[in-house]
């Protein structure tokens, strides 16, 4: 079967492939675009190891196909980190222990990076429902979701630090 | 060189802390390397055609047509690997599972495999293999396949000179239990069920392989124990063991399901037979049918007490379901069963029994869980009878030092009755209940296992230090042995690089299960460490001038003892590694071990639960684990071994199972409809970590990592009993089977 | 002189035998003199066994002295997960 020509944006970066029409997000991102983080825990979108974002909207990328990621913005947990800086869902989730062996980890750093975006101050519960979509078989979820408590604090803290740069920034400018 | 294992009771400085993981960076950036994250040049993809038939005759199988698929580099079938009848029947079954010969066995069994450009192509493929099958009448329930006129799995089985399923009986225990139950003012008697379960690792089984015409080969694989997959793939396929070069991958789960080859051998086939790199991973379904999940169980229980709480006899029987291939599984539930406790008659009965079902294999605490909810369910009924609090019994009964386990040995110092103390004294036993609600516990036993074990540690000539293990990390036990290694060296934990290595790289480490990895390669590494400080201690007196004797090592240096060196400052390790050119070259440590002696481990949890009664359905509220770890390294991951065995347990009681259909296929082999539990199913999972050495390791180290799972299924039952009044014997607790138990009681059946 | 107790999967090829006195100072003695006596056990020990001495499990450790008197076990030979 001829391939189609896909031209989107990966992390940031724009970047072509070109793909079977039946071939997963999943497979391009792994098998032609050399992005592992994202991992095959089922290939039926229940398990959540494949999570990656869409236009800031969390997916499973087994359930989408490489082709509708024309002219989208695609993000993975190769993203996350901005340079040599940790995201501090990342900083948290080693400071935790939030994780064993490891294979759930990028799926559910994504999905909590997903919530936090929405809602930097999420109660437990909160926490829980959104990465519901997410399987981890190690843990029992507890230090993940210690995990995810303490980077958005974190968060929230980043986002007061920037506001108060912006009011001062402001206040500046006014004075001039 | 024989070491001295025993507990020495010394300080610690470092171990007991809770330092960042080494591979934690690349495991939140998408680094990390699991086993389908690899690629080699010119790699083919490979895949299996599997039975969807429950047992059938392979009367033909026809791969001409796929053979001449474009783009098709090999087909394989059982003749293109060896025949390995009338050889050793271990070997035969292990190969035979990975590829069906003339009978299918099971749902999901491989009968072929093709290697071919791409994925497409691969199952293009498939769809062309023609197979003519002679459909064979199946089993699949266990105590329907004990039954004398039920479908044979195996033909060569014999039990009481028939053909049979029944492929191993086997008897522990001690005293005389008839007489005891004379004695009993109590019995209670009564029977239990389990579904078939899986590990549930999140990652599927997957490997890289390449071997060519020369007989060389590499193995890339997601396992357990990669010294172990390397000899069994040689030997099965008649490799040689050293040209065969197995590098364990990080795991992404493993639970005792990546202990065994399931397709890996099939890979390295369909690699040699085309001469390029063959990659061939499992699909979620194929995980389900085709690797090998624990044992569906029936159980028989009898207890007799006297009214003051002494039990006066206890006996099992169980029959355990090992899928289409024998295995120990029943002669562990038989062994484990009475573990926890001092009974003077005690008596197990157990029965290997095979179906048409996958092969089973272990899965964490291996078959304990399954006799641990029996017990531990008719332990709660004999209480309540009694009129005694549940945990009272169970401190009154419980086995201590020297007492004479069911399965034979006498215990040394056990954590058995301070794990029930400190459930005694938990303020979670104090916590008030709402309606509906009820709280459970219970306890469980795990042997734990050592092995054999081989560490090599290298330090660098700026003083920092490689660990090269042979255990596979499989939650965190670098972290464990780099804390080990700074101890013993005195250098910080952050100069120390810990790396699992290739087969070709160290020699011979078991497979990490039964709770091994810490305990054996910490002990290893221990030795291993202290070798590397006698060959420093030989540096300083070399360039010190002065004889070895009067050398000794303290906090990561070399000190010379005696008034007649006090002069002399003493000397660092990354001094010492500094000079090693000039004085003798590399500084290395080694060791070799079979570590034997690894304490046994129990545990007791409590758990509270919500049942609503319109529904059935059961909501874990509160759940605690307390439990002996000897040692808790690093005590993060001992934390994270309690609450994820205790995750896996609750998913087990409340809803985990194997669902086959009259026709003997798995009807739900997917996440979706196999539901292990998710983040909003799970309260947070207390943990109290005791800590009683175990004499046999020089830092006290029990093994951590199964027990955990073994009291859960009983502890909810316990539970749910006590917020409804219903008690279960049939796990999953499923909310329609526990509907079915509260319309039952309320219609006064 | 030693009292090695058998578990009952074992006890099969020993006729039925579920203790055995037996003179050995190791692990390794003792398994040989069991075979000697039992040529069946052979099989058994090739699959894998574990020998208890005083309550200690040892699986592969053949060099383990065994003191006067000690009790001593035969089991199969269990694994993990």
């Amino acid at each position: 079967m001829p391939g189609l020509h896909v031209s989107t944006t990966v992390n940031g970066d724009v970047t072509e492939f070109v793909c079977q029409p039946d071939e997963t997000l999943l497979d391009v991102l792994r098998n032609r675009l050399g992005l592992t983080g994202a991992k095959e825990g089922c290939g039926t979108g229940d398990c959540g190891a494949c999570s990656v974002t869409i236009d800031g909207q969390l997916v499973c990328s087994c359930l989408v196909l490489g082709a509708e990621a024309e002219g989208c913005k695609v993000g993975t947990i190769e993203g996350l980190a901005d340079g040599d800086t940790l995201h501090p869902l990342q900083e948290q989730f080693i400071e935790h222990a939030a994780l064993q062996c490891g294979i759930c980890t990028p799926g559910f750093l994504v999905a909590a990076k997903a919530l936090l975006d929405d809602n930097s101050n999420p109660s437990d519960e909160e926490i829980r429902f959104a990465l519901a979509g997410n399987l981890c078989r190690c843990t029992g979820y507890d230090k993940i979701v210690r995990a995810v408590n303490a980077a958005a604090k974190d968060v929230r803290k980043q986002q007061a630090r920037l506001q108060k740069q912006a009011r001062l920034k402001k206040a500046a400018k006014k004075r001039r | 060189m024989a070491h001295d294992t025993s507990f020495t009771n010394q300080e610690f400085k470092v171990v007991g802390s809770r330092p960042p993981r080494p591979d934690g960076l690349d495991k939140v950036t998408g680094r990390a390397l699991f086993g389908a994250d690899t690629f080699a040049p010119g790699q083919l993809v490979g895949r299996i055609l599997r039975s969807p038939h429950a047992h059938a005759k392979i009367r033909k199988i026809d791969t001409s047509r796929a053979e001449k698929l474009k783009g098709v580099k090999a087909v394989i079938t059982s003749r293109d690997l060896p025949d390995l009848t009338n050889g050793n029947r271990g070997n035969f079954d292990i190969l035979e599972n990975c590829m069906a010969r003339d009978r299918a066995l099971y749902d999901g069994h491989a009968v072929a495999a093709v290697a071919a450009i791409d994925e497409q192509t691969a199952r293009k493929a498939l769809k062309l293999i023609k197979i003519d099958y002679k459909i064979l009448p199946h089993v699949t329930d266990v105590d329907k396949a004990m039954a004398a006129d039920a479908p044979i799995v195996q033909p060569h089985i014999r039990h009481d000179d028939k053909p049979s399923n029944i492929a191993n009986v086997s008897e522990f225990g001690h005293g005389d239990v008839d007489a005891g139950f004379d004695q009993a003012d109590v019995v209670i008697e009564k029977s239990y069920l389990t579904e078939q379960a899986h590990q549930g690792y999140i990652e599927p089984h997957a490997c890289l392989a390449s071997v060519g015409p020369d007989g060389q080969g590499e193995l890339w694989v997601t396992t357990q124990g990669h010294f172990t997959f390397r000899n069994v793939c040689a030997s099965l396929l008649g490799m040689d063991i050293a040209k065969l070069k197995v590098t364990s991958s990080e795991i992404g789960g493993g639970f005792g399901g990546k202990t065994h080859v399931w397709m890996e051998p099939v890979a390295l086939a369909l690699s040699r037979k085309a001469n390029r790199p063959v990659k061939l991973v499992m699909t979620r379904d194929e995980v389900f049918k085709a690797s090998g999940p624990t044992c569906s169980t029936s159980i028989d229980v009898k207890i007799g007490a006297k009214k003051d709480g002494t039990v006066t006899a206890a006996s099992a029987t169980l029959r355990y379901q090992d899928g289409a291939y024998p295995g120990p599984w029943g002669m562990l539930g038989a062994m484990t069963s009475w573990a926890c406790y001092d009974f003077e008659n005690v008596k197990s009965v157990a029965y290997d029994v095979l179906v048409n079902r996958p092969k089973v294999t272990a899965y964490r605490a291996p078959s304990a869980p399954m006799a641990a909810f029996a017990v531990e369910s008719t332990m709660d009924l004999l209480a309540k009878e009694i009129g005694m609090d549940p945990v009272e019994f169970r401190i009154k009964n419980a086995a201590k030092e020297g007492t004479r386990a069911s399965y034979g040995p006498t215990y040394g110092p056990i954590g058995i009755g301070p794990t029930l103390e400190a459930v005694k004294k938990h303020p979670h036993m104090k916590a008030k209940l709402g309606k509906n609600q009820g709280r459970g516990m219970a306890c469980g036993f795990w042997f734990n296992f050592g092995g054999q074990t081989c560490t090599d540690l290298n330090i660098g000539v700026d003083g920092t230090v490689n660990l090269t293990i042979g255990t596979v990390d499989v939650g965190g036990s670098r972290a464990s042995m780099s804390l080990i290694a700074a101890e013993e060296l005195g250098i910080p934990y952050e100069r120390i690089k810990c790396n699992v290595a290739d087969t070709a790289s160290l020699g011979h480490n078991d497979t990490t299960v039964g709770s091994r990895g810490t305990f054996s390669s910490g002990m290893a590494t221990i030795f291993a460490a202290r070798d590397a400080i006698d060959e420093m201690k030989e540096r300083a007196a070399k360039a010190w001038e002065i004889e070895v004797e009067d050398v000794e090592w303290r906090d990561g240096c070399a000190h010379a003892k005696g008034v007649a060196h006090s002069n002399l400052a003493p000397m660092s390790l990354k001094e010492i590694a500094a000079a090693s050119p000039t004085t003798g070259g590399p500084i290395a440590g080694h060791n070799e071990v079979v570590a034997d002696g690894a304490g046994v481990s129990f545990a007791s949890h409590i758990c509270d639960v919500e049942v609503d009664p319109e529904t059935g359905f059961t909501k874990v509220l509160r759940y605690t684990v307390v439990q002996d770890a000897g040692k808790a390294i690093h005590p993060d991951y001992v934390e994270g071994q309690f609450q994820g065995g205790a995750a896996q347990g609750i998913g087990w009681a409340l809803n985990e199972e194997y669902v086959y259909g009259e026709d003997g296929r798995l009807q739900n082999a997917s996440f979706l409809d196999y539901r292990i539990p998710v983040c909003s199913d799970l309260p947070y999972i207390d943990t109290v970590i005791l800590e009683i050495p175990n004499p046999n390791h020089p830092y006290g180290i029990r093994g951590v990592g199964e027990t955990s799972i073994v009291p859960p299924l009983a502890a909810i039952g316990n539970a749910v009993s006590n917020a409804v009044g219903v008690r279960l014997n049939h796990v999953p607790m499923s909310p329609p089977r526990i509907l079915k138990a509260i319309k039952e009681k309320q219609a006064g059946l | 002189m030693l009292e090695v107790s058998l578990s009952g999967s074992l006890r099969d090829a020993t006729d039925g035998a579920a203790s055995i006195e037996i003179e050995a100072r190791t692990i390794r003695e003792l398994l040989r003199k069991l075979v000697e006596r039992y040529p069946r056990l052979q099989s058994r020990i090739d699959e894998g066994v574990a020998v208890s001495v005083n309550g200690e499990i040892y699986r592969d450790n053949r060099d383990v002295p065994i003191p006067e008197g000690a009790e001593v076990f035969l089991l199969p030979r269990i694994q993990g997960g």
